[in-house]
C-alpha cells in the first residue's frame, strides 16, 4: 500500500503520521507542498497536523492553494483515499473535499489532552478496524476544532452515515459533537483528533492503531 | 542621517554609568558615535555581559565526562551515548512578559528554541517555569492568561512538546513575573555547530526574518528595574512568528547537513551586534558589515536601529563561499531571506558601513572582552525568624489547604494549552513529576524537570540553592533516570544592593556544592537581575532545569501506584516545618529555617532508588507539602485511595530533604527493604494504596472529593 504524507512549511505532525502509517505496513513517501504532482500509483494521501502556513489568514486556507493540493484534489476525484488529521482536516474543508468548516474552540483556548470519542460508523476503510459505537480515547491538540456546517449539510452527513467520530463530551463546541467526517464516496476522512498519537503503547495509547491497520489492510486488499 | 550628539543624558539613557563611559573613551581614544554608543550599551548591559554575576558563575562545576560543551555557547551539550548528544538551556524572558505577556512569553520560547537549533540540534522538548503574583492581585489573571497562551501559541505552532515546568504564585512577583523557558534538542555528537568564525574573507550571511524596529533597546530595558513608567516600554517587546521560526529551523538543519556552515549564531538580545561580535571574537577575527544589504522590513532604518533591533527569528552565519549556491537554494526552498551582509576580516575591527558612511569602527576583541566586571559588595543573608509554634491542625484540613491552592493543585489548566505530544515520543506528559521523551528510534528516553523553592532561597540562600538542585535530582531519579546535567536560570533583584547580591552569592554556593556532589554539572544558563518593581525585589528564584537519561525502557519507573501496593518512605521520618508550604498555605507564614540539605544522603538515597528500580511501581520525591502531598499525588495519579499509618503535623507535612515515597507490590517491597537494610538506608513502610478514601492522621476523606478539589482549584482561582 503506497501512501504519501504532504509536508507544508509549518507541518509538524508529518513525521508522526508517517511513523504510524509505516508501522501499519504502508510504504510512505514525504511530498513537499511545492510539488505539482504526486508520485504515481498512490493509494493514500495523508495531510498531517501542524500549522501549514502558521494558521495565518485561516487555518488551512493557504495550504489549500499550494501546488500539491491541486494534485490531491485530482487524486480524490479519481476515487483515491485521503486522510486529513487536525490541520489536515482544516485543509480538506478549505479545498472543499469535505464540507463545513472548523472554527475557533468555543472556550477560545488551545486544548491538548486525550479525549474520549465514539466510533460513529464502521462503514469505511478508515473505521472498519473498530466496533460500531466503540468508545476510544485519542488525543486532541487544537485551537480551531469547532466543527460547523449548515443544517442541510448536517442532515446529509447524518443521513448518509458520514459522521465518522464524535466526542463523548464535546470539548470545543463542535456541532453534534462531530470529531471527524467522511466524504460522500467514503474515501476522504478528516478528523481533529490525532490517531497517530495513539498508535503506540509507549506514547498515548493504542486506540488509534486500528484506524491505520484497518486502512492499510483495506487498501492492500484492494 | 544626522546622528544625535553624545550628551550626559544620552549616555545615562543607554544605561551606562559615568565610569563605564570613561572606559569606552579609553578603549577607542575618542568620543563614540551614536551608533557606537548603542553598540557599547548593548554589549555592556547586565543582560548580555553578566557583569555582576560573572565572578560567581565561574565557581560553578561545569565539567564531567558527560559534558561535550559547557557554558559559553548558545546552549550546553551532553553525551547521551551511541554518538548522540542532548543540547539544552533555560533562559528568562521576565521583563518583556510582564510588559506584554503574550508576546513576551512567546518570544521567550522562540529565543530558547533558537539557541538549541543554532547548535545543530532539533528541539525535542520544552518546559516553562512560571512565577506569578498572587491570584487576587489585579494584574495577575491577565498575565497568567497571556503568558500561558503565549508559551502555547509559540511552542505549539513550532511543533515541540512541552513536557514539564512549574507554576507558582507569591506576592513578591506581583509587579515582576518570571517566565523561564527551557528547550532541549537532539543532535549527533560529532555534528554540533559553534559560534566561532574562522577564515579571513569569509562571507557573513544573514538568515531568516527581516529586520524591523521592534525590540530596539530591549536588552537594556531588561537590565533595569520597573517603575510606574513601565507601560511606555511596551514598544521594546518583540513580536514572535513561530511559523518563520519553524521554517528557519528546518532550513538551518538542512543547511548544516550540506557542510556549508563554518559557524552560526542566533540573533537574540541586541541582535546583529551581539551575534556578529561573538562570532568574530571567538574566532579571533574582525567583522565588516554593510547594513544596506540587511533585509529590512521598514523603510529608512538607521544604522543604530539595525544594530540594536531585536526582531525575532534571525540568524547570522559564516559560510563556506564555495557552498553559497547550495545554501541559497535551501533558504529559497523555505521562502526565507538569505543575504550576504559582510565578511570576516583579519584586522581586529568591528566595522559598520551604511551607504558611504562608517557608522561604527571599534576594536572588536576589546568590545567583546572589556565589558566591565563588577565584584559587587554583598552581605550574608540574615538568619530567618525562628519557627514560631505551629497550631495543631486536622491533617485533612492541611491537605485541603495545599491541594486547594493554585500553588499545589493540578496544573492541567496550564498544560492542556500546550501541545505535549507532537513528535510522537512523549512517554510521560506533564503533571506526574518529571516529563519523559523518548529518543526517536532508540530505546533511550530523556527525563526533564525544573525546580526551585524560592521560600527556602530567601530564608537561607545556600540551602535554597542546594535544595533546588537536589529536588531536580530527585525528580529525575523518581522516573528511573540517571541525572546527567543541569542548566540554571538565576532570577534575582537588584545586584547593586548588597542584600540581594548576598542572596545571589549564597544560592550559587549551594548550587555549586549540590551539582558537585550529585554529578550534575551546569552546562548552560542565564542570569536575570533587576527583577524589582518600585524597589521591592522578588524572592530569589534560581530555577534549575535538569535532564537525566533512561538508558532502556526497562529502567523507567512508573508514576501510578495500584491498589494493594505498599507505600514506602525512603529517607526517614520528616519533622521540619520551617518555611514549609503548609505554613504558607494555611497560616500565611514564612518563618523558620529552610530545611537542611544533606548531599551525601541525597546521593545515597538516589543511588538506592536507581539500584532498586525494577522493584518500584511508582515513585515521587517529597518536597512542598511533605509526605502528605506526595502520598496524595501518587494516589491521584493511580486513581486509587491511600492510607498513611502516621499522624502529626510535622511527620505529615514536614519538608525534610532527601526523601522519596515509593509504591511497590509485596514482593517488591520485601526486596527493597532487604536491600535497604544491606545498604544502611532508612526505608520504612508507612501505609498502603487502595480503597476509595484518603486516610492520614487518623482522619478519612473520600478520594473522589479530594481529587475533584485538586483538579478544579487552579481554574477556580484563575480561569
Amino acid at each position: 500500500m503506497k501512501a504519501a504524507v504532504l509536508v507544508f512549511p509549518g507541518s509538524n505532525c508529518d513525521r508522526d503520521l508517517a511513523v504510524a502509517l509505516t508501522r501499519a505496513g504502508a510504504d510512505v513517501t514525504m511530498v513537499w507542498h511545492k510539488e505539482p504532482e504526486l508520485p504515481p500509483g498512490l493509494d493514500l494521501v495523508a495531510v498531517p497536523g501542524g500549522f501549514s502556513f502558521g494558521d495565518y489568514l485561516r487555518c488551512g486556507a493557504i495550504a489549500a492553494r499550494s501546488p500539491v493540493t491541486s494534485a490531491v484534489i485530482a487524486h480524490a476525484e479519481r476515487g483515491g483515499y485521503v486522510l486529513g488529521v487536525c490541520n489536515g482536516f482544516q485543509v480538506l474543508t478549505e479545498t472543499g473535499l469535505l464540507p463545513g468548516t472548523l472554527m475557533r474552540n468555543a472556550g477560545l483556548k488551545f486544548i491538548s489532552r486525550p479525549e474520549p470519542l465514539r466510533v460513529a460508523t464502521v462503514e469505511s476503510a478508515f473505521t472498519r478496524g473498530y466496533a460500531a459505537g466503540q468508545r476510544i480515547e485519542i488525543p486532541i491538540a487544537h485551537h480551531d476544532g469547532n466543527y460547523f456546517a449548515g443544517p442541510e449539510t448536517l442532515a446529509e452527513l447524518r443521513g448518509e452515515d458520514r459522521i465518522a467520530f464524535t466526542y463523548e463530551r464535546n470539548p470545543n463546541g463542535s456541532q453534534e459533537g462531530i470529531a471527524g467526517i467522511l466524504s460522500a464516496n467514503r474515501r476522504v476522512l478528516g478528523l481533529m483528533p490525532h490517531p497517530e498519537r495513539a498508535a503506540d503503547a509507549g506514547h498515548g495509547g493504542e486506540d488509534g492503531a486500528p484506524l491505520f491497520a484497518g486502512l492499510v489492510g483495506a487498501l492492500q486488499a484492494a | 542621517m544626522q546622528e544625535p550628539a553624545i550628551t550626559e543624558e544620552l549616555i545615562a539613557a543607554h544605561g551606562l554609568t559615568a565610569d563605564e563611559y570613561q572606559r569606552i573613551l579609553e578603549i577607542i581614544g575618542r568620543e563614540p558615535s551614536f551608533t557606537e554608543l548603542g553598540i557599547f550599551s548593548a554589549m555592556w548591559n547586565e543582560h548580555c555581559s553578566y557583569k555582576s554575576s560573572k565572578k560567581w558563575l565561574r565557581t560553578l562545576p561545569t565539567t564531567g565526562p558527560q559534558v561535550i560543551c559547557g557554558p559559553g555557547e548558545n546552549a550546553g551539550v551532553v553525551d547521551i551515548g551511541d554518538g548522540q548528544a542532548l543540547v539544552f538551556k533555560m533562559e528568562s524572558h521576565n521583563h518583556p512578559s510582564y510588559i506584554e505577556p503574550y508576546q513576551g512569553a512567546a518570544t521567550g520560547v522562540g529565543g530558547i528554541l533558537r539557541d538549541v537549533f543554532t547548535m545543530g540540534a532539533r528541539p525535542i522538548a520544552a518546559m516553562n517555569a512560571l512565577s506569578f503574583g498572587m491570584p487576587d492581585h489585579p494584574k495577575t489573571r491577565s498575565i497568567v492568561h497571556g503568558v500561558v497562551e503565549g508559551v502555547g501559541g509559540y511552542g505549539n505552532a513550532f511543533g515541540v512538546p512541552t513536557v514539564g515546568g512549574e507554576v507558582r504564585f507569591h506576592p513578591s512577583y506581583n509587579g515582576n513575573c518570571l517566565v523561564n523557558a527551557f528547550a532541549a534538542g537532539l543532535a549527533d555528537a560529532d555534528a554540533i555547530f559553534y559560534s566561532a568564525a574562522s577564515g579571513v574573507g569569509m562571507p557573513v550571511v544573514y538568515l531568516g526574518a527581516k529586520t524591523g524596529r521592534d525590540g530596539v533597546g530591549g536588552a537594556t530595558m531588561a537590565s533595569a528595574e520597573f517603575d510606574e513608567t513601565i507601560e511606555e516600554k511596551r514598544p521594546t517587546v518583540q513580536v514572535g512568528d513561530p511559523f518563520t521560526e519553524k521554517r528557519l529551523m528546518e532550513a538551518c538543519l538542512e543547511l548544516m547537513a550540506t557542510g556549508a556552515v563554518i559557524s552560526i549564531q542566533d540573533m537574540g538580545a541586541a541582535g546583529l551586534t551581539c551575534s556578529a561580535v561573538e562570532m568574530g571574537d571567538k574566532g579571533g577575527l574582525g567583522i565588516r558589515l554593510q547594513l544596506d544589504d540587511v533585509p529590512q522590513r521598514e523603510a529608512r532604518m538607521s544604522a543604530y536601529e539595525m544594530m540594536l533591533s531585536e526582531s525575532q527569528e534571525r540568524m547570522l552565519m559564516v559560510l563556506r563561499p564555495e557552498k553559497e549556491g547550495e545554501a541559497r537554494a535551501v533558504f529559497e526552498k523555505w521562502d526565507l531571506d538569505f543575504a550576504i551582509v559582510g565578511e570576516t576580516i583579519e584586522e581586529d575591527r568591528f566595522l559598520i558601513l551604511h551607504g558611504n558612511d562608517v557608522k561604527a569602527d571599534l576594536p572588536l576583541s576589546r568590545l567583546a572582552s572589556s565589558a566591565p566586571e563588577y565584584d559587587r559588595p554583598w552581605e550574608e543573608s540574615a538568619a530567618p525568624p525562628a519557627l514560631a509554634p505551629v497550631p495543631a491542625i486536622a491533617a485533612m484540613d492541611g491537605l485541603r489547604a495545599l491541594i486547594g491552592s493554585p500553588n499545589h493543585a493540578a496544573k492541567q489548566w496550564v498544560f492542556e494549552q500546550y501541545d505535549t505530544q507532537v513528535m510522537g515520543d512523549t512517554a510521560r506528559r506533564p503533571g506526574l513529576g518529571a516529563g519523559i521523551v523518548r529518543v526517536h528510534g532508540t530505546g533511550k528516553a530523556i527525563a526533564f524537570t525544573s525546580d526551585v523553592t524560592p521560600r527556602y532561597c530567601r530564608a537561607n540562600p545556600e540551602r535554597g540553592g542546594a535544595q533546588a538542585v537536589a529536588e531536580a535530582y530527585r525528580n529525575l531519579v523518581s522516573t528511573g533516570a540517571t541525572p546527567l546535567a543541569a542548566t540554571d536560570n538565576l532570577n534575582f533583584g537588584n545586584p547593586e544592593k548588597p542584600g540581594i547580591m548576598g542572596q545571589f552569592v549564597g544560592c550559587i554556593r549551594g548550587i555549586g556544592a549540590a551539582c558537585e556532589a550529585l554529578d550534575m554539572p551546569i552546562v548552560s544558563g542565564n542570569v536575570s537581575l533587576y527583577n524589582e518593581t518600585d524597589g521591592t525585589g522578588i524572592l530569589p528564584t534560581p530555577t534549575i532545569g535538569a535532564v537525566g537519561l533512561i538508558a532502556s525502557p526497562g529502567d523507567a519507573i512508573g508514576s501510578r501506584p495500584e491498589a494493594g501496593d505498599i507505600a514506602l518512605l525512603l529517607g526517614g521520618m520528616p519533622a521540619h516545618l520551617g518555611q514549609s508550604a503548609l505554613l504558607w498555605e494555611m497560616f500565611g507564614r514564612e518563618d523558620g529555617e529552610a530545611p537542611e540539605v544533606d548531599l551525601a544522603a541525597e546521593r545515597a538515597h538516589g543511588d538506592f532508588v536507581l539500584a532498586g528500580r525494577a522493584h518500584i511501581r511508582a515513585a515521587t520525591d517529597l518536597s512542598d507539602g511533605g509526605l502528605a502531598l506526595a502520598a496524595f499525588e501518587l494516589a491521584e495519579a493511580g486513581q486509587t485511595g491511600v492510607t498513611l499509618d502516621m499522624a502529626g503535623t510535622a511527620a505529615l507535612f514536614g519538608e525534610d530533604q532527601g526523601r522519596y515515597l515509593l509504591a511497590a507490590d509485596e514482593a517488591g517491597a520485601a526486596a527493597l527493604q532487604e536491600a535497604a537494610a544491606a545498604a544502611g538506608v532508612p526505608l520504612m513502610a508507612v501505609g498502603h494504596f487502595g480503597g476509595d478514601d484518603i486516610v492520614m492522621g487518623g482522619e478519612r476523606a473520600a478520594a473522589a472529593e479530594l481529587f475533584a478539589l485538586y483538579r478544579s482549584a487552579f481554574a477556580a482561582a484563575l480561569a
